[in-house]
């Protein structure tokens, strides 16, 4: 078995916890692991219960694991709540007046080896020491942190950390955690879902963002804010989420790639700029990272609840593409053909991750900056037929995209039903004829439309069907089911709309047992499917209760699922 | 030299006698007044009879949903600044549907114009009472007379320190002209409210009550003055005052992003050393 530690750092927000995740993170990365970071953390400044957890070691990991092995709790709570996921071999570090009587526990004085507002600095010292990793990779990793907004502070850090280390060095068992096989290429990207997507929307020729705070969409278009200089982009906070939508149709009907990012009550807002989008024919294109629902929900919790709202979100009927990625490379994939596709088929496009994936980090190999191929928008003026006409019907549904004040010809848009010169129009005739032109964008959806990805031979005993960000989970669950000597497959749907059945219809009946693996309670991808094909899969593993798949999650529903069969 | 003629002449779904005539006429002389061809012109409106003016007339048009002009306004000026952008719609769209847009735009100050025209009433769903409307004013839907108290948009904007306010009448065209001329050349969000009978709807407020009730600004007011301002704008009722009410220069919007100097964003390249820096910065 390759190496495979899960290390858990509790406390309360505030204590710090991030800011030695990522260090760790940053510097077990550099010294060649395989690391799945993932954080559980409550809807508040200060206080509550939060926790970043780290796995590593051969990997590569793509999912969150539930027993510990490492746990450092930086307050009681943490042990009280975690105790019970400790492995046998497990070694818990506590404060010594928290510290409980079990074996595997290490009673640390914090308080000898650093000020209380710097105890994650100290547990960020005994840690280095028990994973081995080089003093000077830590210290490299804190300069680059604490460097340029806290030189002051960087000294007393840096003490710390090696007085901490220094002392585990003299108390903690050497652990003997090794790598196995060579060490990986150590230049990667240490990325996380919602960064993933904000690279590839600037990859992908983003120039406008507009946004309502939202957890856990904020981070894609705070990461966006932090590149919008170099990359010539520019960006507002909207007054709400309906303003956004509407900024971000403004901008892309003038020329600039554009996009919105929020989760499901900021989302029903944009429902009438979505509709408006269609109707207009501008490309927008609308990240929706989903928490649970209905109304406030579970904000910083994770769920795959809100697929069914947004293929139908918006009056009136038009053509929609969702993409729904599974991992760090498809967010940044996924959300430059997202753009594309957008601009493409002059449509709203979304792209449908949640609180998981936007939360979740993992070593990428680099991406090629110099490969990407950024969208352009409208078509040149010299090339469309005159007297310009900006709905003009076609055989494809495509009629020329001119952008306003480019050349002379004028661009005019509307809401209201319009003729071909974009003028309101009450002509039945007209109604119906702009109605096909536009549903005829949905075949350049389809043509484009992504396969899903079949893991295993098509024919196995099993078949686990997933979309968006279960696939890791799922994808862990296969390999152990495969372990077992099981003859079992996964189908992964990184796009969920538009479906195209001859694309996987066969995969699904060719199989055994088909079971739908998604993170909500009613089974609606499931349900899109046999809407889609008729092909009704005989069982669900579901999970609503605010929390990501994990492989053990899956493999104990499925004992009763299959029990049950 | 652009002429009156270049913005073209159309049918428009409008009563005979209503007051956005005057107002659309006022506007192409306007435009022409600055020397603008059509195709440098984006009108942006929202829903209502006065939304549907940038049908009628040849530009750039991006007539979105209600209440919605201003959003789709800001994000059109911000991909092409170079763009003359000119949000136009009626009481209920700017002021009631659109209210929250309206008080953002005006912190905002991007350098666009908006044209609100104000007949305190809602024409397209045939005559309920709008933002404006007057306390007492009886409709169907407000059987009892419109309760709430008008909104005063001129107080309002002024109170926020909005760069451009002004107050025209869609019964004297070449003030109304004039003041739009101004609102285009000033670089700020500027805002013109406009009066404006509607002759189906609103009973009350009629050609011979704006004629009776407003009054020209002298020439000596001094819009610079802020407080003189807002004691012009809280003059709404026996008196209307008409003119450029407050008046400020400074930053706009714009002005905080290096890259709109370039031009529409249409035009730049997407840097690929730009990306790759980026990416080298997660290792």
């Amino acid at each position: 078995m390759p190496l495979d530690i899960h290390l858990l750092i509790g406390g309360e927000a505030g204590q710090g916890l991030v800011t030695i995740g990522q260090l760790l993170s940053k510097a077990l990365v550099r010294a060649g692991y395989e690391i799945f970071v993932s954080q559980s953390y409550h809807s508040r400044i200060r206080g509550g219960h939060n926790t970043f957890s780290i796995r590593l070691g051969g990997g590569p990991f793509f999912a969150p694991r539930e027993s510990i092995d490492i746990l450092v709790a930086l307050n009681a709570e943490t042990v009280e709540l975690h105790r019970g996921q400790l492995t046998d071999q497990a070694l818990l570090i506590a404060d010594s007046d928290f510290a409980p009587d079990l074996p595997g526990t290490i009673s640390v004085p914090f308080a000898e080896l650093g000020p209380e507002h710097l105890w994650n600095t100290v547990a960020l010292g005994l840690l280095g020491r028990i994973l081995d990793l080089p003093s000077a990779s830590l210290h490299q990793a804190l300069e680059a942190m604490l460097g340029k907004k806290h030189p002051e502070t960087l000294v007393e850090n840096s003490e710390i950390m090696e007085k901490s280390r220094v002392w585990a060095a003299a108390h903690v068992p050497k652990h003997g955690f090794t790598l196995a096989g060579g060490a990986p290429a150590t230049d990667r990207l240490l990325l996380n879902g919602n960064q993933a997507i904000a690279l590839g929307a600037l990859a992908g020729g983003l120039k406008f963002c507009a946004f309502y705070p939202m957890t856990p969409a904020t981070s894609i278009v705070l990461e966006l804010i932090a590149h919008a200089e170099v990359m010539g982009c520019v960006f507002e906070q909207a007054e709400d989420e309906i303003a956004a939508i509407n900024m971000a149709i403004g901008a892309a009907y003038a020329g600039a790639p554009s996009m919105v990012a929020t989760s499901g009550g900021g989302f029903a807002l944009m429902a009438e700029g979505v509709s408006l989008a269609a109707m207009t024919e501008t490309p927008v294109l609308v990240a929706v990272a989903q928490r649970p629902g209905p109304a406030t929900g579970m904000p910083t919790r994770t769920e795959q609840g809100d697929l069914e709202f947004v293929l139908h979100a918006g009056h009136g009927e038009f053509p929609r593409a969702i993409f729904a990625p599974g991992s760090i490379e498809e967010c940044y994939h996924l959300t430059q053909k997202a753009l594309a596709m957008a601009e493409q088929a002059q449509s709203p496009v979304f792209l449908l991750t949640d609180q998981f994936l936007a939360d979740s980090s993992r070593p990428v190999v680099p991406f090629d900056a110099a490969a990407i191929v950024p969208v352009v928008a409208g078509v040149e003026p010299s090339a469309v037929p005159t007297p310009y006409q900006r709905y003009r019907l076609t055989a494809n549904g495509l009629s020329p995209r001119l952008l306003p004040g480019m050349s002379t010809h004028l661009v005019v848009a509307d809401s209201d039903e319009h003729d071909e010169d974009g003028h309101i129009s009450e002509d039945h005739g007209v109604r119906i004829a702009m109605v096909d032109k536009r549903l005829r964008k949905m075949e350049i959806l389809k043509q484009e439309a992504i396969a899903p990805e079949l893991a295993g031979e098509k024919g196995a005993d099993l078949l686990l069907v997933c979309w968006g960000s279960s696939q890791g989970p799922v994808l862990e669950a296969v390999a152990d089911l495969r372990g077992q000597g099981r003859n079992v497959a996964s189908l992964h749907f990184s796009q969920v709309w538009p479906l195209v059945p001859a694309q996987f219809v066969d995969i699904l009946q060719a199989s055994g047992n088909v079971v739908c693996v998604e993170g909500n309670a009613t089974g609606q991808f499931a349900r899109l499917i046999q809407r889609e094909t008729g092909f009704a899969m005989p069982s669900r593993i579901a999970r609503y209760d605010g929390l990501p798949f994990t492989a053990r999650y899956i493999l104990n529903r499925l004992a009763a699922v299959e029990g049950k069969a | 030299m652009t002429s009156i003629e270049e913005y073209g002449k159309y049918e428009t779904a409008w009563c005979p006698g209503c007051g956005n005539f005057g107002i659309l006429k006022s506007l192409k002389q306007a435009l022409v007044a600055c020397e603008l061809e059509p195709h440098q012109v984006l009108l942006v409106s929202g829903i209502g009879q006065a939304a549907k003016t940038p049908h009628y007339l040849k530009a750039n048009v991006f007539n979105g949903l209600h209440g919605r002009s201003l959003p789709v306004a800001i994000g059109a000026k911000l991909a092409n600044p170079e763009l003359t952008v000119i949000a136009e719609s009626g009481d209920g769209c700017m002021y009631g549907e659109g209210g929250n847009h309206f008080l953002a735009a005006l912190r905002r100050n991007l350098n666009l114009t908006i044209l609100a025209h104000d007949n305190r009433v809602y024409g397209l769903t045939k005559g309920q009472a709008s933002p404006t409307s007057e306390q007492g004013f009886v409709t169907k839907t407000q059987p009892h007379g419109a309760f709430a108290a008008p909104f005063n948009p001129v107080a309002v904007a002024v109170t926020m320190g909005a760069s451009f306010v002004a107050r025209s009448y869609a019964g004297m065209p070449e003030h109304l002209a004039g003041l739009i001329v101004q609102a285009i050349k000033h670089r700020g969000t500027a805002l013109v409210d406009i009066l404006q009978p509607c002759v189906s709807f609103n009973k009350v407020n009629t050609y011979q009550w704006y004629k009776k009730h407003c009054y020209e600004l002298a020439e000596d007011h001094d819009p610079a003055d802020h407080v003189l301002a807002l004691r012009t704008a809280m003059e709404f009722g026996e008196r209307i005052p008409l003119g450029v009410i407050y008046k400020k220069e400074g930053p706009i919007f714009e002005d905080q992003f290096a890259v709109l100097k370039n031009g529409p964003l249409a035009r730049q390249e997407v840097s690929r050393e730009g990306l790759r820096q980026i990416m080298q910065g997660y290792i």
